[in-house]
């Protein structure tokens, strides 16, 4: 125990060493791979239970700049503690699920040793001291990320997502670098202990430009409006990826993020103000989105956008520990979610909603556990999601009434559409082709762990909270109490939204646009796509027609034909004639004996 | 002085045919005529000079230098022509 506490580094040793040998060996580890790649979330738990007892931090210096140094180390306190336990967890619990949903990949050893590369960068990222070693394992999840999106590269669709996603975050990420860059000339280090101790007594606009920098990278990164689109794209990769990576632990990363430099946002009130409207739209938008869906992963993607902005609101209204508590709440359930969305994409051979129905029936286990997931999602009690969306919203509701509604509205919206999704996949009469069968005992059992985290997980609200260094709320009734009628109606509307009759009905035309216009995720892709990629496309175009193709090739190009001119005139000289150069040997001969004789004269 | 001028006439004629005649079979014989002339010089300078016997052996040796590669000339000539080539402008391989 104490050898973990004090070499937390194994964390990022231990999976990236199984990554390494995995890849050296893709031909040889086959089914051994999934057992090997599990040594690195253990170690992640192991080493996430040991630190809560208390940190340990150690740190080298890189490299150092005139009289300023690049240190670069790790820290493992409470909230590092907390978060390598959650991706300990789900990243073990996805393993395991994989060893079942993979089986017949030929990409087997190829998936252990990327979700082994994304366990360490991740478990980086999370104990990093300092912003350099921070910024490269952020840079190392999102490559994985894209990576793992793009698994099955062979099928455009996932190569276009994957793509799609790395660029789209690279914008974030781009931020992020500038955010630190202001801080390296503000304060002349990126130790976090440093930057963090002078967030109080630097001028206003420089935190103020920090701090929104490593926002927009979080917000990037969190799938957070207007850098959204990526993530409802990013489903084409394994759903098993979508469980670890794009729910539970990277796009969490963001609100891990600015938990981490919290300092900066206590500093920077606009910051925050940014946060708390950014995290309302999305929740508030993600969450209609997500109720007009028609494929279950999408149903996830959005509906993890939406608690994600549910996350980052509460960042906004200051209350960074309430944040991690949803995070970990939401890791919960959301993982459990995707993972029963696969263990349903295995057993009925489909994705679309409008093809499942009664699955129930045919999957009795995976059908409690994804109702136990909903349950927590819609935030009915005593479920997880209850107590830490009701802590949001009480956080919320104390800084800005109107967000506060806002995210009543979302979560009402939220129960919603988990009762609609619920219904159509699970109940009333099949509408697949062929029938479901349940799943094996490997992904069963992940499911049955992480069910019960997303039903007793509110429990550990109150130690959580104080491990963070806050107060914990007691339950406010007049909250609570709404958001649970809330929370009950919704699930009743989209309950009753997907009955089967409703599927038959003629639908306005005003109601079925609406439909349409949420289904499309109320039109910012094609907006995005019309107002900034196309004139980016076009501007490279221009520069590629006028600065590569005209001035370099022309420049480069008119050298090599001038070289080659010039060559041909010596050419000439090689006539391949034998009397030529017999000539020109016995001419220089001459020229040789004239010249000695003109000079010994 | 005679033998001098005579050598150089020699030369002269052989380096004349080499470098006029399209004709292998003419090419290699005006080869040969300079080669006379080279060895002419040395056994007339030789006979000038203190030792006449190291100029009449390096005579010697132009003339068994000579028949070797007279030797490898028309080894080649006869390859050549077996490929119908006789003349000097159908060799022209090593062109730039």
């Amino acid at each position: 125990m104490s050898l973990l506490r004090s070499a937390p580094y194994l964390v990022v040793l231990v999976p990236l060493i199984v990554a390494a040998a995995l890849a050296a060996g893709i031909r040889v580890w086959g089914r051994a791979s999934a057992w090997v790649a599990l040594l690195g979330p253990l170690t992640l738990l192991a080493v996430g239970v040991a630190s809560l007892g208390g940190r340990t931090s150690g740190s080298l210096t890189w490299l150092r700049v005139g009289e300023r140094a690049m240190v670069v180390g790790y820290n493992t306190d409470a909230l590092a503690a907390v978060m390598l336990v959650v991706v300990g967890v789900v990243a073990a619990c996805v393993m395991v699920f994989s060893i079942g949903y993979m089986h017949d990949d030929k990409g087997y050893v190829r998936y252990y040793a990327l979700l082994s590369l994304f366990t360490a960068a991740m478990a980086g990222l999370v104990i990093a001291a300092d912003l350099v070693s921070l910024f490269v394992a952020w840079e190392l999840v999102g490559a994985c990320s894209f990576l793992l999106i793009g698994f099955w590269y062979e099928k455009p669709s996932a190569a276009e997502a994957a793509r799609k996603a790395f660029m789209v975050t690279r914008v974030g990420d781009a931020a992020l670098l500038l955010g630190m860059a202001v801080l390296w000339r503000a304060t002349g280090s990126l130790d976090l202990a440093v930057v963090l101790g002078k967030a109080g007594s630097m001028a206003p606009a420089v935190v103020t430009a920090a701090a929104i920098c490593v926002l927009l990278g979080a917000m990037g990164k969190s799938a957070q409006f207007p850098l959204h689109m990526w993530l409802p794209d990013a489903m084409e990769g394994p759903t098993p990826v979508s469980a670890l990576i794009h729910a539970a632990t990277m796009v969490a990363a963001g609100v891990f993020l600015i938990a981490r430099v919290w300092p900066l946002f206590a500093a920077a009130p606009a910051a925050r103000e940014m946060a708390l409207v950014v995290g309302t739209i999305t929740a508030l938008g993600a969450a209609t989105v997500a109720l007009a869906q028609r494929d279950i992963k999408k149903v996830l993607a959005w509906s993890t956008i939406s608690q994600l902005g549910f996350m980052f609101a509460a960042l906004g209204a200051g209350a960074w520990p309430v944040a991690i508590f949803h995070l970990v709440t939401h890791a919960a359930f959301k993982a459990l979610l995707f993972l029963t969305a696969g263990s349903v994409i295995h057993g009925s051979g489909t994705q679309d909603l409008r093809e499942m129905g009664g699955l129930a029936k045919r999957m009795p286990l995976t059908a409690a556990c994804w109702i136990a997931g909903a349950v927590s999602l819609a935030g009915i009690p005593p479920a997880a999601g209850f107590f830490s969306k009701d802590e949001v919203v009480a956080s919320v509701m104390h800084a800005s009434p109107w967000a506060g509604v806002a995210l009543f509205a979302a979560s009402a919206l939220t129960a919603a559409y988990a009762a609609r999704t619920t219904r159509l996949a699970f109940f009333g009469a099949s509408r697949g082709e062929k029938p479901a069968h349940e799943s094996p005992w490997t992904m069963l059992g992940p499911l049955v762990l992480l069910a019960v985290g997303a039903l007793v997980l509110g429990a550990v609200g109150a130690p959580l909270l104080s491990a963070l260094g806050a107060e914990s709320e007691p339950l406010s009734l007049p909250i609570a109490g709404t958001a649970v009628v809330l929370a009950l109606m919704g699930a009743a509307l989209g309950w009753r939204s997907a009955r089967p009759e409703a599927a038959a009905q003629e639908l306005s035309d005003t109601w079925r646009s609406l439909t349409r216009a949420a289904f499309s995720g109320w039109g910012v892709d094609a907006f995005v796509t019309r107002f900034v990629v196309r004139p980016t496309t076009a501007i490279a175009r221009a520069t590629d027609a006028m600065g590569d193709r005209l001035l370099i090739d022309g420049i480069a190009e008119g050298v090599a034909s001038l070289a080659s001119r010039v060559g041909g005139l010596f050419a000439e000289v090689q006539s391949g004639d034998g009397q030529w150069y017999a000539a020109l040997m016995a001419t220089g001969v001459v020229l040789f004996i004239a010249a000695a004789v003109w000079l010994v004269r | 002085m005679t033998t001098l001028v005579l050598a150089c006439v020699i030369v002269a004629a052989g380096l004349y045919g080499v470098l006029s005649r399209r004709d292998l079979v003419a090419v290699l014989a005006s080869v040969e005529v300079m080669l006379g002339g080279a060895s002419l010089l040395l056994v007339a300078y030789a006979a000038a000079g203190a030792a006449p016997a190291a100029g009449q052996g390096y005579a010697l040796f132009v003339l068994a230098v000579g028949a070797a590669e007279a030797a490898v000339g028309i080894a080649l000539l006869v390859s050549l022509v077996r490929r119908g080539r006789s003349r000097t402008d159908q060799i022209r391989e090593v062109r730039g």
